[in-house]
């Protein structure tokens, strides 16, 4: 059995709301093997998005513990964790979320402005990572001159530029189509099996969840 | 370069927003260059006053004479080099309206105290041979279009009477700064005829232009003059020429320091201006650091990208107002010729306009980027959708 990547031991977050106390993670843990492909599915507010986030350290546990990649994620501090984000996590949103300034070239080369790589090398990375998601020639399009796939794909292409440890995808299908969206859980799909990648995937969609090696469901908080 | 293409291309996505905010911050900086420009012209009489020539007046103010008797006795003073005397005519040609000072001088004895005057030996020649000759200065000359051999009457209003001059010729300055507006004649011409009309008032002048051969000792020169004639009816007041000059300015001294403030208010208003923008931008564009901060983005990049956009903005509405200033001040200073000689933007305003724009870049983006860097990944990142 491989060695898991994503270990979250007793964890519990709640979030304050107008004073109101609202428990979203109730000691919580879960274990995610290298080359895993995690479904989290669940209603609404059950926290899965929450899950997501502490595994992708842009939020931090009340109490538990969040090791990825070896890393005591909860423990480190701002600048370290945004460091250790930029190695180790590659993030999918819903939304996109490309900068609309930038090409998609550009978008997928942003986070390899963190790190130290040349010029030359930076380019060799990103004409990669697109013509993985097939958008090799459309690397000086605009996001307003793409479709929603196709968006969604130069996201992906981020996501993977920095050859990251644990992809972290947050309803990547939630804003596509039918058919663009089986073309990207097709391309989730050979991330996992092909490269061998980590993926944590939140989702309501009981077609994308099918994808994964293994579905989770949570509610109010807990693994079921 | 790519941060910069970025900030480049942030800097342009509301381009008439990012116009707007140029514009405002190109017009705050003329306003700001005009107001020290206009407070400069103001000062200029005081900044460009000759350290080595002292004023001495009717210690009962300026609009007293002094004998033409004290004369000999202020040239016996230790470290006085030469002594020479005016009177302010203060007449009009045509139209009281049409402003522009009228000096009697001491002949061309007179005119060799004011060496940053520049006039041609032969002017001089026909200046000491003609009683109502007269040499005026090149900016009243052309506004009043005349000609050399002209033949000019002006209107006396503190001597009486219609008075007839020839212009003879035209001084120019030395430096850019000289006032060029004078009209110069001289002073034995308004005196015989005060002889005749009003003897009582013969022989007056209304100050003394001591040249000195130190300018150290100008403070103990002038206490010497002043006690030369403590006890007498005409006790003086003796000051540098800068000390004099500042006695005009301090007569408009509320003026001047309004012009100030409003100067500096100015500078608030480009600063709300650009804060305002930059408020806005980095409200709407709070979900994108937050993705900028998922991807492995810090606060100091953060920061960089709200500055940077602010600088950017800030620097192109200082040069756009820095290039529009010159002729602004130009045509300005035309329309204000008659009041303000020497219209000529201060050294120092390029460089305290380009500091205010650079500065107004900085404090403009503080307060969106420390909201920016504050607000968590996850509050970033629910405002998407």
């Amino acid at each position: 059995m491989a060695a898991s990547v994503v270990e979250v031991q007793n964890v519990s977050k709640q979030y304050h709301r107008d004073k109101v106390e609202i428990h979203v993670l109730s000691n919580l843990s879960l274990s995610i093997p290298e080359g895993g492909f995690v479904a989290l599915m669940g209603p609404s507010g059950s926290g899965k998005t929450t899950l997501l986030n502490l595994i992708a350290g842009i939020d931090r546990p009340d109490s538990g513990q969040v090791i990825v990649a070896g890393t005591a994620v909860h423990s480190l501090g701002e600048s370290q964790l945004a460091k250790w984000r930029t190695r180790h996590i590659g993030f999918i949103f819903q939304f996109y979320n490309l900068l609309p300034v930038l090409t998609a070239y550009g978008n997928v080369e942003l986070p390899l402005l963190l790190t130290k790589l040349s010029s030359k090398e930076r380019r060799e990375h990103v004409e990669t990572a697109l013509n993985l998601v097939g958008l090799g020639d459309r690397m000086k399009h605009y996001p307003r001159q793409l479709s929603g796939g196709q968006e969604q794909r130069v996201a992906i292409a981020r996501a993977i530029v920095t050859d990251p440890t644990v992809i972290v995808a947050d309803e990547p299908t939630g804003d596509l189509d039918k058919q663009s969206a089986t073309e990207i859980l097709d391309l989730l799909g050979r991330l996992n099996t092909e490269f061998g990648k980590t993926i944590v995937m939140v989702t309501h969609d009981p077609r994308a969840a099918e994808r994964a090696k293994v579905v989770r469901h949570l509610d109010k908080g807990e693994l079921n | 370069m790519r941060v910069f293409k970025l900030i480049y291309m942030n800097a342009l996505r509301h381009k008439l927003r990012t116009s707007l905010t140029i514009l405002g911050i190109a017009v705050a900086i003329m306003a700001f260059g005009l107001l020290r420009t206009v407070v400069s012209a103001w000062y200029l009489g005081v900044t460009q006053a000759a350290p080595d020539r002292l004023i001495t007046r009717s210690k009962n103010g300026i609009t007293f004479t002094l004998p033409l008797a004290q004369k000999q006795a202020i040239e016996r003073i230790p470290g006085v080099a030469a002594v020479s005397y005016s009177a302010w005519f203060g007449g009009f040609y045509k139209d009281p309206k049409d402003f522009f000072p009228q000096i009697a001088v001491e002949g061309v004895h007179g005119l060799s105290l004011y060496p940053e005057f520049i006039i041609d030996s032969a002017v001089l020649d026909v200046f000491d041979k003609e009683p109502n000759a007269a040499i005026v200065g090149k900016t009243t000359f052309d506004r009043f279009g005349w000609k050399i051999g002209d033949a000019v009457r002006l209107t006396g209003m503190i001597y009486p009477g219609n008075w007839d001059f020839v212009i003879r010729g035209v001084y120019t300055g030395r430096s850019e700064a000289t006032d060029l507006s004078q009209f110069l004649f001289n002073f034995n011409y308004l005196d015989q005829r005060m002889q005749v009309k009003m003897p009582a008032r013969a022989g007056q002048v209304g100050w003394w232009v001591i040249k000195i051969d130190d300018p150290a000792k100008s403070a103990a020169i002038c206490s010497a003059v002043d006690k030369e004639f403590e006890n007498s009816s005409d006790a003086t007041l003796t000051e540098t020429e800068a000390a004099f000059q500042q006695g005009f300015v301090a007569m408009a001294g509320t003026i001047v320091f309004s012009l100030q403030v409003i100067s500096f208010l100015v500078i608030g208003v480009i600063l709300l201006v650009a804060a305002n923008t930059m408020a806005m931008t980095a409200r709407e564009r709070i979900s994108e650091y937050a993705v900028l901060k998922t991807l492995g983005f810090n606060g100091k990049h953060i920061i960089g990208l709200i500055a940077g956009e602010s600088l950017l903005i800030a620097c192109l509405g200082g040069v756009v107002g820095m290039i529009f200033l010159i002729p602004l001040l130009h045509g300005v200073g035309v329309a204000l010729k008659q009041w303000f000689p020497a219209f000529i933007i201060d050294p120092d305003t390029y460089p305290q306009a380009a500091a205010t724009a650079v500065l107004v870049g900085i404090l403009a983006a503080v307060f969106p980027a420390w909201r920016a860097i504050r607000v968590s990944i996850v509050n970033g990142l629910r405002r998407i959708g």
